[in-house]
């Protein structure tokens, strides 16, 4: 088994009285390219500058070689950063940002006296290393010559090539790199990812590396760890992580998907589209699934010889392979080939077992602590919805008052009487007019499931979520309000309360 | 009918403000410098001045006073600063604030309330340098702080972040970049205290007992009777401070080649 360089042990970081790493547990394998891969605000930059120092977890442990230095400040770190704006020293000129490290730097010079006992000393590097150092330094990044140079006429390419300089430069056990390529454009972007793996394989250390790029991921990682909201949603190898994502989030984010809802009908064996596919992965009998089909496994066939038979509704040319989307019944499958087809054209379709991945659904309802106010609506989420208190009690009703009489005619008053919400995703619908709900919240996130899109949508204080599903495309960030009619809100009574 | 200015006519105003300001009274003086009684041309004046030991002791009394002036102003204002720049606070504006409110207040006042005070100490009189460079330093301290205040805290974070991470203790982090990164603010605010310092004598009268006088002093005197001398004066004082100006300023524009982008 390979030697653990870094172990996060039960991670916790709050920022003020936000929860941004929840529970991370993961470890990096001493000389491997791990990537940290999720959208912004995944908390993957916090993860990075926790193993650099920067910020301190909240609880848990982060041990390298074994030794917790989970308190450590940077300075005594043996890692590295590449900042993503590179954070290059204004007032000093090439060498002399990439000598920065090595003048910091003290090593252990052991001399032999007349009398041949030896003794060490903490000695300051000699100028001549220095020097050496930095040349070497800017030999692997291709920068010969520019020591003189002052940073701010530099290129973006090449004052990333200093950053990177000025890191390995320390011979640090791990390189962290946030971003780096960040703010270079698109050709210059695809070089930089091949040089680094070069740099990688030369240097023979640990590359622990952020970015929201999936392709970037995929290319340079031998490891790729996926977050969202905190949460490590999945850790494997490229492929694995391609191949068999662990869920929905995972599938979406990395490469395009076709991602339907279906039905486990028999063992191994999978409805949606109304057709039954073989697969390969196991789940009880009845479950509910995402069923998740990669846009190249898709093949195109006669119509009458295909498992699915749908119409092409458009066709986008994309340079090593044509898009095409295809209708079939109410679900829209798309389609990476290369060959074409034309818009309008009736097609087969089939896909084989090993290509379709199920994964267990999330979020299959809305759970909310609600509490009963004066005017009997329910107050959750940061807002007020009308509901319908009876069904609290079986069999009982509202008098003139508004108060409700029991069964027994006992007469109660539910103010501020603590339940339980539940709400399918079904029943909540979202609208731009913030007085049309009861609450208002941010899309987070936004996944299309072949025939309707599963929103996640987030109350701004509280953070709480409302799943749901929409026909209509909305836009993540958009602010909405959550609408629920007053009949499909379920509430019981919490036992606490009932005990009382 | 449609008012129509060229940026030519739109500069006329400044231009004879200019001339009727600054370059007019700036010939006067150079002409009285320059000229006896009998308004004849001559140089009596410059050979007086630098062969006169009471009139070179106050420049170099002058300076000396400035120069401590500006440097203690330094050592208070730079922690201040880089406390105010650096703290997270929400409320650090106020502390600023406080810090800067003294500039609003009446400069008459101030140096009076600091005289009533040093005389119920009983030090008026007693330590006539020391309390002219305190009353000073008490006077220009916000000019000192602001823009040491405005530079720090333009400084991008990560650049502390690079050199933690590069192995640098806070030590090394502040001497190797806090400090040569904050050498505009540094300069202007040392070259805001220097220049009053030298020519503000009411601090001097008030607080020195009239018993030190520094070369602002010594120009208002002379022009109680001595035009030609005074304005010779005047114009040494403008060639020091021009010269001190334009070491700074060299300076800084230095720097802020250096400091663009990135």
């Amino acid at each position: 088994m390979a030697e653990h360089i870094i172990e996060l042990k039960n991670v916790v970081k709050y920022y003020d009285d936000t929860l941004v790493i929840d529970n991370v547990n993961f470890y990096v394998n001493k000389g491997e390219f791990i990537t940290f891969l999720g959208p912004s605000g995944c908390g993957k930059t916090t993860t990075l500058r926790m193993i650099a120092g920067f910020d301190l977890p909240t609880s848990g442990q982060i041990l390298l070689n074994g030794k917790d230095i989970s308190l450590l400040p940077p300075n005594k770190r043996p890692v590295n950063t590449v900042f993503q704006r590179y954070a290059l020293f204004p007032h000093l000129n090439v060498f002399e940002n990439i000598a920065f490290g090595l003048r910091c730097k003290k090593v252990v010079n052991t001399y032999e006296n007349d009398k041949g006992d030896r003794y060490s000393r903490k000695e300051k590097l000699s100028k001549k290393e220095i020097a050496e150092k930095v040349k070497k330094a800017l030999a692997l990044v291709d920068l010969e010559g520019f020591e003189k140079r002052a940073v701010s006429t530099l290129s973006g390419g090449q004052q990333q090539r200093v950053a990177i300089a000025r890191a390995i430069v320390n011979e640090p056990e791990i390189l962290l790199l946030d971003e780096p390529l960040g703010a270079l454009d698109l050709k210059m972007r695809k070089e930089m990812q091949i040089e680094l793996k070069e740099m990688h394989k030369r240097l023979g250390i640990t590359f622990i590396y952020v970015t929201h790029d999936q392709e970037e991921a995929l290319t340079m990682s031998d490891t790729i760890v996926v977050m969202a909201d905190g949460v490590v949603q999945q850790i494997g190898t490229p492929k694995g992580i391609y191949d068999e994502p662990a869920n929905a989030f995972v599938a979406d984010f990395i490469g395009e998907s076709n991602i339907i809802i279906g039905t486990v009908v028999a063992p191994r064996k999978v409805r949606f589209c109304g057709k039954d596919f073989a697969c390969v992965d196991d789940f009880e009998v009845n479950e509910k699934v995402d069923v998740v089909v990669r846009p190249e496994d898709i093949e195109m066939c006669a119509p009458e010889s295909g498992m699915l038979k749908g119409k092409v509704i458009s066709v986008v040319f994309k340079g090593i392979h044509y898009e095409i989307t295809v209708q079939v019944g109410k679900f829209e499958f798309v389609i990476q080939s290369t060959q074409s087809r034309c818009v309008g054209d009736l097609i087969g379709m089939n896909i084989a077992p090993d290509a379709i991945h199920l994964m267990a659904q999330r979020h299959t309802t809305n759970i909310f602590d609600g509490v009963i106010t004066k005017r009997n609506t329910v107050e959750f989420a940061e807002g007020e919805f009308e509901c319908d208190v009876t069904q609290l009690y079986p069999g009982s009703h509202l008098d003139e008052e508004e108060y409700l009489i029991t069964k027994e005619g006992e007469k109660i008053d539910l103010t501020g009487t603590e339940v339980r919400v539940e709400v399918s995703p079904a029943d909540i619908t979202i609208s731009d007019d913030e007085n049309a709900g009861g609450t208002m919240g941010h899309i987070i996130s936004m996944i299309y499931k072949g025939d309707h899109y599963r929103l996640i949508v987030r109350t701004p204080e509280e953070e709480e979520d409302f799943v749901l599903a929409t026909p209509d495309l909305w836009n993540e960030n958009d602010y909405v309000s959550v609408v629920i009619p007053k009949d499909k809100i379920k509430l019981t009574l919490k036992p606490a309360e009932e005990k009382r | 009918m449609k008012l129509r200015f060229s940026r030519k006519t739109l500069g006329i105003p400044y231009a004879v403000f200019l001339v009727c300001f600054v370059i007019i009274p700036m010939l006067v003086i150079v002409f009285y410098a320059f000229t006896d009684d009998e308004m004849h041309f001559s140089f009596v004046n410059f050979g007086k001045f630098f062969s006169d030991p009471t009139k070179l002791s106050t420049i170099v009394y002058s300076l000396v006073i400035a120069l401590l002036t500006t440097a203690v102003t330094l050592v208070i204002a730079y922690p201040v600063a880089y406390i105010l720049a650096r703290s997270k606070m929400q409320k650090k504006y106020i502390l600023l604030l406080l810090f800067v409110t003294p500039m609003w207040i009446n400069f008459v006042l101030r140096v009076n309330a600091l005289r009533e005070i040093l005389a119920w100490a009983g030090m008026l009189g007693e330590a006539n340098y020391f309390n002219t460079i305190l009353g000073m330093v008490y006077d220009f301290l916000p000019f000192m702080i602001l823009p040491l205040y405005t530079t720090l805290s333009k400084i991008d974070g990560s650049l502390y972040e690079a050199s933690a991470d590069l192995g640098g203790n806070s030590f090394t982090t502040f001497t190797r970049v806090t400090v040569p990164l904050s050498m505009p603010g540094v300069l202007s605010g040392m070259t805001m205290v220097f220049l009053p310092s030298m020519t503000n004598y009411v601090v001097s009268d008030m607080l020195g007992n009239s018993k030190v006088t520094i070369i602002g002093k010594f120009i208002e005197t002379y022009f109680g009777t001595d035009w030609h001398m005074g304005s010779m004066i005047a114009l040494i004082l403008l060639v020091i401070v021009l010269a001190s100006t334009l070491l700074t300023g060299g300076f800084q524009s230095e720097h802020n080649v250096r400091g663009t982008t990135v």
